[in-house]
């Protein structure tokens, strides 16, 4: 079995409200639950979004502090799951049901071990 | 071919090679595990043939002895490497494939006991073309993956078809290889509703690779016509190992069709040759009669697809023997049903060049107008062919003029240049002498 990481990238901007968030929350239970279900799932979790991100760059033997995030750009890693998957179409497969449930593009990257 | 047991030539091992190269690499890369271990097994397994063969002979199965050979030298190359660095992943790999652990060791009797219906080798060498073509890699790389695992192109043959440098096309395999083993793209043959899904880009790569060579002309050397053959060679593995896919079938069918023209597609000095001009007594009567046989089977199956229509299509010009006896009304219809099943401003381009021939150029200008294809020669060249013949030069000038800009080889710069200067338009070309090559259509 490996383990792959299921980052999902959100535009910048105003949060959308109740009325499309509510149905977006409960399809992420909903498929949290069935990854559980299934034995697949090992770590899940939302960020707050990018305008709250420190980066720590060094520089000359030291660290400076910067206003985040790390990438420029209009989306921004928006929250991720980590799944144990037999290969990796296996975890495209939960990647699709990810991108279908956040309506949102998910980048599916293998862990090293 | 040699008989058995006499010696073998160069030409002997190279058709083994041509044939047998992609379906051991893949049989080898279910034992191993490993698309590195089972290339350099099977290199090895045909250096040996090279040297073996011409004095000892083609072996009874050539097939068998590669696989035999190729597993044999991949053993003993983790053997080496697994006592040498004492690597533990190599060693653990050595003891399932001698233990018998896994398919590997009967894969060889497999293949010399079955040479008909799907057997293993077969089931191998599809999970190969479906590795080498999954979604999660590039294009350019499925494409550079399937020349060199199931063709057994080198990495500089396949460097110089696609006009990169050799270097770059090395990384580029490199790269596939590793995602293939570190995101663990797996060796299987997608099944039931998946399987639709997952051939488009398997038929997307046979025919790139078609088109890459047919589209290169005679000033290119024989590298176009390799690459399109071993497009056709990789169409019909793919036919034989799919028969219940019409879509493959109607990829094969499409390709032999438009090959059997390759012969009269060009002058003798490269100039290009459209399809009307073309002298059909030189298509080639073998490919197109197979073709259209191909594609009466598709049809008894009525399960259409965009290949299978294209074929279609192309099997109607094949039909005609000469360019004023195509039956345009077939055409057209077909185009329509093309249009349904795959929408897009190119296919509907063709199908106002069809319409054209059908209901004169009046009708085939209004068809393409509003099209956005701008960017697109043939559009141009399309749009200035139909002004031509309603006797509007200047605007059908301007419209040479845009295609020229846009012409994308030599031979199809020429040949708009002289379609441009024949209309003797002020202004545009220099009203030189009409080109040779395309007496003008009647009407």
């Amino acid at each position: 079995m490996s383990q792959y990481l299921l980052s999902i990238y959100q535009p910048d901007g105003p949060v959308p409200g109740p009325e499309v968030l509510e149905p977006i929350m409960r399809g992420l239970a909903d498929l949290n639950r069935e990854m559980r279900d299934a034995g697949a799932w090992v770590f899940a979790a939302g960020l707050h979004p990018a305008e709250s991100a420190t980066v720590l760059r060094p520089s000359g033997g030291e660290i400076l502090i910067t206003d985040g995030p790390f990438t420029e750009g209009k989306e921004h890693l928006g929250g991720f799951t980590v799944v144990e998957a037999e290969d990796l179409d296996a975890a495209l497969g939960w990647a699709r049901k990810l991108a279908g449930v956040t309506t949102l593009p998910v980048e599916v990257r293998p862990f090293q071990h | 071919m040699a008989e058995h047991g006499a010696g073998a030539t160069g030409a002997d091992v190279a058709r083994v090679f041509r044939h047998e190269y992609g379906r051991a690499v893949a049989v080898l890369t279910r034992a191993f595990g490993s698309l590195d271990i089972a290339e350099d097994a099977v290199q090895d397994a045909f250096a040996a043939a090279v040297q073996h063969w011409p004095s000892e002979g083609i072996p009874p199965s050539p097939a068998g002895w590669i696989i035999t050979t190729a597993r044999r030298r991949g053993i003993d190359r983790l053997r080496r490497e697994a006592s040498r660095e004492g690597r533990h992943a190599q060693a653990a790999l050595l003891a399932a494939v001698r233990s018998g652990n896994g398919p590997a060791p009967a894969a060889e009797e497999q293949f010399l006991a079955e040479q008909s219906g799907v057997d293993e080798v077969d089931d191998d060498t599809l999970r190969l073309i479906f590795t080498c073509c999954h979604p999660a890699l590039a294009r350019s790389a499925q494409v550079a993956l399937t020349l060199r695992l199931l063709g057994g192109l080198t990495t500089a043959e396949i460097a110089r078809a696609f006009l990169v440098p050799e270097a770059t096309m090395a990384q580029r395999l490199v790269r596939a290889k590793a995602k293939i083993r570190d995101a663990k793209i797996p060796y299987r043959v997608p099944q039931g509703a998946e399987l639709p899904e997952r051939l488009g880009p398997v038929l997307a790569v046979i025919y790139l690779i078609f088109n890459e060579g047919y589209n290169k002309g005679p000033a290119d050397g024989p590298a176009g016509d390799e690459l399109s053959a071993e497009a056709i060679r990789l169409g019909r593995l793919l036919a034989s190992l799919m028969p219940d896919e019409p879509e493959a079938t109607g990829l094969l069918a499409l390709m032999l069709l438009i090959a059997s023209r390759r012969g009269s597609r060009f002058t003798p000095d490269g100039g290009l040759v459209l399809l009307a001009a073309q002298d059909r007594g030189r298509w080639d009567a073998a490919p197109a009669g197979e073709g259209r046989e191909l594609v009466r089977r598709c049809l008894r199956l009525n399960r259409p697809g965009p290949y299978q229509l294209q074929a279609a299509i192309n099997a109607v010009h094949s039909d005609a023997a000469a360019a004023g006896n195509t039956d345009w009304a077939q055409i057209v219809q077909l185009y329509d049903q093309l249009l349904a099943v795959a929408p897009g401003p190119v296919v509907a381009l063709n199908r106002a060049v069809a319409l054209a021939e059908l209901h004169g150029p009046g009708a085939g200008l209004a068809a393409v107008e509003g099209l956005e294809l701008g960017n697109y020669r043939v559009y141009h060249a399309v749009r200035a062919d139909f002004l031509v013949r309603l006797g509007r030069l200047p605007e059908a000038a301007a419209a040479y003029q845009r295609a020229l800009e846009l012409a994308g080889s030599v031979a199809e710069g020429r040949f708009l240049g002289a379609k441009l200067r024949s209309l003797g338009v002020a202004g545009y070309g220099d009203g030189g002498p009409s080109d040779p090559l395309t007496p003008r259509r009647s009407p």
